[in-house]
């Protein structure tokens, strides 16, 4: 039987139990569905690549929506946390942030949460996402880059045609993107596949990859297993399932 | 209270049902584990009770199915905020397992643990008195492996990251030892009434 007792990546502080006012300073869209929403946290304690916030939105009759996302931005943001919210059809939260929400309206957030899904930026990382999950290791990719980082870092990351890849212009050498649905002239369309995992983890650094994959529950199980297939240990294999 | 401008949100329903910050996610049942699913047949699966006990015991799969059925039929909440209402679980009390091995004067918390390595801690009263399960079906038909299947604990007066999902055993011990999530910052109980989704609140 294998082994999953993988312990956090970090330690998690007693600050995140602490609401704070965020205050949205810039809307940019990423895709027809997806916005990054930018947001000022004067007090923001600093997060880790990966990690995610509570969030929640206040009616004027007291009733409250919260929501757990994943932080897009790098650490190094000086007070400021980015969101990549898909607009979900009939969500409260992201229906509010994609119809309503303007630069000066002020939200609440606490976090960052959960030390488990973090990369500190020390080990090899092989990061899986698709569609929206992309997020969280969008935060690893830019912090790869913004610290300058020689550490090896692959990302594979899924989406349903060129104009759904979140981050498209942003993404380097280090990124594979695959397309289910429509791709560009020259390539192929599909699902991902071993042959997609296959050649990363046979040019694995010696020390071998941490794999980090985000997506929906269906993608989580179909990469999880292509890894596993492949060779990867289940206990070096973190999963963050969008719910 | 800090009032978001323009937001109204769900129409509200009365629903006594629903622990503070939580939504009814209907039909959804989101899965949200963080490991790799694991390849489980029921001939592999065991279930252990041990620790402060006096008579530590294992079952496997027809050995725990001959202990009396017992059934709940109810509500479930997820940390992450969605509530699942009128859920049917089938399998056996854990207080059936319980009193084969007889949990000593001193027992007083528990850490579950999974197949898979994951494990969750929880006062043993959490436990006793017909308010935790070890099931296998889920409204009338074998659990399924994304949602712990062959077999997961239950405990749906908590939160529901303390029903561990492909459970192997339960120790008992004379102190609080932090589980998987509880080390990465989750509370030590979990009780969705009083809103304990993490440490400090």
């Amino acid at each position: 039987m294998t082994r999953f007792a993988v312990p956090g990546r970090i330690a998690v502080s007693e600050q995140a139990a602490v609401w704070q006012t965020a205050t949205l300073t810039e809307i940019r869209r990423e895709t027809p569905r997806a916005a990054t929403f930018r947001l000022a946290v004067p007090g923001w304690a600093g997060h880790l690549p990966g990690q995610h916030l509570m969030l929640r939105l206040t009616a004027p009759d007291g009733y409250v929506a919260q929501r757990h996302y994943s932080i897009a931005s790098a650490p190094d943001d000086s007070g400021h946390i980015e969101l990549t919210l898909d607009q979900v059809p009939d969500g409260e939260v992201s229906g509010w942030f994609h119809t309503v929400a303007r630069p000066g309206d002020t939200v609440e957030v606490r976090g960052p949460l959960s030390g488990f899904f973090a990369w500190p930026g020390d080990r090899p990382a092989l990061l899986l996402g698709a569609g929206s999950g992309v997020v969280p290791l969008m935060s690893m990719v830019r912090h790869h880059r913004a610290r300058g980082l020689t550490v090896p870092l692959r990302m594979l990351v899924s989406a349903r045609s060129p104009e759904e890849l979140i981050y498209a212009a942003e993404l380097g050498a280090e990124t594979t993107p695959v397309f289910t649905r429509s791709a560009p002239p020259g390539v192929a369309v599909g699902r991902m596949t071993a042959a997609h995992v296959a050649p990363i983890l046979a040019e694995q650094p010696a020390t071998g990859w941490e794999a980090y994959v985000c997506g929906s529950n269906g993608f989580a199980e179909h990469a999880s297993r292509l890894l596993v297939a492949a060779g990867q240990p289940v206990e070096r294999i973190r999963i963050e399932r969008f719910g | 209270m800090n009032v978001t401008r323009g937001f109204t949100g769900r129409p509200r329903v009365h629903n006594p049902g629903l622990p503070p910050g939580q939504y009814d996610a209907r039909d959804d049942w989101p899965v949200l584990s963080a490991e790799v699913t694991p390849d489980l047949a029921p001939a592999d699966w065991s279930f252990r009770v041990d620790g402060l006990v006096e008579r530590p015991h294992t079952w496997d799969w027809d050995a725990a199915h001959a202990l009396p059925a017992s059934a709940y039929e109810g509500d479930i909440h997820c940390v992450t905020g969605w509530s699942k209402f009128g859920v049917r679980f089938g399998g056996v009390s854990l207080d059936a397992f319980l009193n084969v091995v007889r949990p000593r004067e001193s027992a007083t918390h528990a850490l579950a643990y999974s197949h898979t390595g994951y494990t969750t801690n929880l006062p043993l009263a959490d436990l006793t008195g017909g308010r935790a399960w070890i099931v296998w079906e889920y409204d009338g038909a074998p659990l399924p492996p994304e949602h712990g299947g062959p077999a997961r604990l239950v405990v749906p007066h908590l939160y529901f990251w303390k029903s561990a999902k492909w459970i192997a055993g339960v120790t008992l011990l004379d102190h609080d030892e932090p589980g998987f999530w509880e080390r990465n910052g989750y509370h030590a109980r979990g009780n969705p009434w009083e809103e304990q989704r993490y440490s400090g609140d």
